[in-house]
């Protein structure tokens, strides 16, 4: 049995993010405030300053730089941390695939947010799912104490030595960044052990990292890359149970699924309305109606064989905050190439929650009954 | 010092695919050379990511790290960090081009300087694009032709050196491809120097600026006795001209004529004489905002710099 050190405290989801990283022993933490991940790096800084997390902490101009910075500092053998959200993550946009291509296990935490203009803070997954082709392993959360765990789960997949991919953890805007609610705060000590960099910078043994690459090479790196993401998905699988098996905490990677075995109706989401899809899901069953639901916690790798395990013979609806303008919801594309054997009428879209709506049990119930795409009101 | 007390170890290898005589390899090896190899370089897209030779080849024998353009100083900064809290005392050393310092390198610089980042950031200064072929920079001087100035670029050059100057950091220096001890020299001094500190080379390109090959080492002196490149040394605050620049400062030399720098280069084959005024009254105007900057040795308003 493990003796494992815990305290419960009321924290919002930037706080819990701070101390996550600060758990999780990360040593280098560039960064750029923006809203609404700014908690994260003041909370970051003071425990720094304080003396409570031995880390250096850079307060760059700019999110370019600040992924810059981590990049450089996860090249030179640190376990290094950063958090942003919207404009910030569009505008780290090219060092997101540097960091990937240069394989560098940098873990982020990203308070989901829309993008302007016109101005808006609020929640929308449409800024993380816009840099899904970056390389980078997502994760979305659902609730603060899954934040809390899933940086450190991140931690050790990122630097796993078959792996060494950069990783996401993905919150909603003001949802979850900004809302307490108990965790617990763990330590890591059994869970993630040191960082132990697979390469680094070091004069001892000169290399040069990135320099021109010609086509045959690039292809390796890109398909080794895809392989990477392949092996990620088997392991989140033991990740999964060791965390388990230390903290008795059912802290998904990969997908949660709730009462989907008999359901007629599964709702397929992504994100904090997960938790109310649940709720929605109960709310319906009490009217004798079997509805399921899907919450996919890993987008990148996306896991389509296990999709395509509890969804082949269901009626889905996909639920998604967020819009890839010109084709749809990016979950749904994603789902219907998964599910390309269903028939196409049996998997429904929906989009809902854009610019921060809030999405209620409600939302989901009508988005089931009436056969239209959009929710753009607050059903109370 | 003599040359022959120069570290001997090479650190810039021979079979690099620089173009022939190039000035940034000469740069680099003496650069090199002056830290004694113990450095890592971080380098942003600029003519050293091409010379240094495709993967899995490498012409350069410290450990190299290439980044994106816009972000080498922030790349240093994140190494210098995770060093420092390693125990390490390794050199972290930006290799920059003018554009990769001047224009979309300029915020990661200026925040990494104003942030005292302990980096020495370096810009071998070749006053154009020449990685993708001579484009216009924000180093490009008036008149000077490229392929986005066809008839000649109708602005002056920014200068970063008096911008670094203005960060207040520890250490600004210029330097010329034409002085190698004098560039060897300063990259030592900055090595006994901790904080942010900024290096800038004037580095003539033959292909870039329409000269013959061999006379690079030529042009680097040439730009420096005409004046129109002006060799200084700033230690926590303390300016003072450098080589031939001091001499010509205190009158001990006269400037050559400008035309004999602007004329040698075919990028400037097609200035009118009012242009060369241009260029004059610019050059005249650095001269004597420097010479501000220099308590006692110099003073600007009744130096007469020019012949």
């Amino acid at each position: 049995m493990y003796d494992v050190k815990y305290e419960v405290r009321i924290l919002t989801g930037n706080e819990t993010a701070a101390y996550a990283a600060m758990n999780s022993e990360v040593r280098v933490v560039a960064a750029y405030p923006i809203t609404p991940a700014t908690p994260v790096v003041e909370t970051i800084s003071r425990l720094v300053e304080d003396g409570k997390m031995r880390a250096k902490f850079i307060m760059v101009e700019s999110e370019h730089s600040a992924m810059a910075a981590c990049i450089g500092a996860s090249a030179a053998g640190s376990r290094t941390f950063t958090a942003t959200s919207s404009h910030g993550l569009a505008y780290m946009h090219e060092m997101l695939h540097w960091a990937a291509n240069a394989r560098t296990p940098i873990v982020m935490a990203v308070a989901n947010r829309a993008i302007g203009p016109g101005w808006n803070i609020w929640a929308d997954l449409g800024d993380s799912l816009s840099q899904r082709d970056t390389g980078w392993m997502q994760l979305y959360c659902s609730h603060n104490q899954e934040i809390y765990d899933t940086i450190a789960m991140a931690y050790r997949l990122a630097e796993n030595k078959r792996i060494l991919l950069p990783a996401m953890v993905c919150y909603d805007g003001f949802t979850l960044s900004h809302t307490s609610m108990p965790v617990e705060l763990t330590e890591f000590v059994d869970f993630l052990p040191d960082y132990e960099p697979v390469w680094m910078l070091d004069t001892e043994k000169p290399f040069t990292h990135g320099n021109i690459l010609p086509p045959e090479e690039f292809a390796e790196l890109r398909h080794n890359i895809q392989k990477s993401h392949d092996r990620a998905l088997r392991l989140m699988e033991k990740i999964e149970e060791e965390f388990y098996e230390i903290y008795r905490r059912r802290t998904p990677l990969i997908l949660e699924e709730y009462k989907v075995e008999d359901a007629e109706k599964v709702i397929v989401t992504m994100g904090a309305i997960g938790s109310e899809a649940k709720v929605a899901a109960d709310s319906l069953r009490e009217k004798k109606v079997k509805v399921g639901v899907v919450r996919l916690k890993s987008f990148r790798p996306f896991p389509e064989k296990h999709v395509k395990k509890l969804l082949e013979d269901k009626k889905v609806f996909v639920f998604d905050r967020a819009i890839s303008p010109g084709s749809g919801g990016q979950l749904y594309q994603e789902l219907k190439a998964a599910l390309s054997s269903t028939p196409v009428k049996r998997l429904s879209p929906r989009v809902v929650g854009i610019g921060g709506i809030d999405v209620t049990k409600r939302t989901f119930e009508k988005a089931l009954f009436e056969r239209k795409i959009w929710v753009k009101e607050v059903v109370s | 010092m003599k040359i022959s007390e120069m570290e001997r170890e090479e650190y810039v290898l021979p079979g690099n695919t620089a173009c022939h005589g190039c000035p940034s390899t000469v740069a680099l090896r003496t650069v090199l050379k002056a830290l004694d190899g113990n450095a890592v370089l971080v380098i942003p897209a600029c003519c050293t990511s091409v010379y240094m030779g495709p993967f899995p080849n490498s012409a350069i024998k410290v450990p190299v790290f290439n980044t994106a353009f816009a972000s080498a100083a922030a790349t240093a900064s994140g190494i210098k960090a995770s060093f420092e809290l390693q125990g390490r005392d390794t050199e972290v050393v930006v290799w920059a081009g003018d554009g990769g310092t001047y224009d979309i390198g300029l915020q990661a610089l200026s925040g990494a300087a104003e942030r005292g980042e302990d980096i020495i950031f370096i810009c071998y200064n070749n006053e154009m694009y020449s990685n993708t072929g001579v484009q216009r920079s924000g180093a490009t001087p008036y008149g000077a032709w490229t392929t986005t100035t066809w008839k000649g670029k109708r602005e002056h050059k920014k200068d970063v050196s008096e911008l670094m100057l203005a960060h207040g950091i520890p250490y600004v220096a210029t330097a010329s491809i034409g002085y190698l001890r004098d560039l060897y020299e300063k990259v030592r001094t900055a090595k006994q120097i901790r904080g942010f500190r900024y290096i800038e080379i004037l580095a003539p390109c033959p292909p870039g600026w329409r000269f013959p090959m061999d006379k690079t080492i030529q042009m680097g002196k040439l730009a420096v006795e005409s004046g129109m490149w002006v060799l200084f040394e700033s230690v926590r605050g303390r300016l003072r001209f450098t080589g031939i620049s001091k001499s010509i400062a205190e009158g001990r030399r006269k400037m050559k004529n400008l035309e004999e720098y602007l004329l040698a280069q075919g990028r400037f084959s097609h200035l009118k004489p009012e242009d060369v005024e241009e260029i004059r009254r610019f050059v005249l105007k650095k001269w004597e905002r420097l010479a501000m900057f220099v308590e006692g040795e110099v003073d600007a308003a009744v130096a007469k710099f020019y012949v």
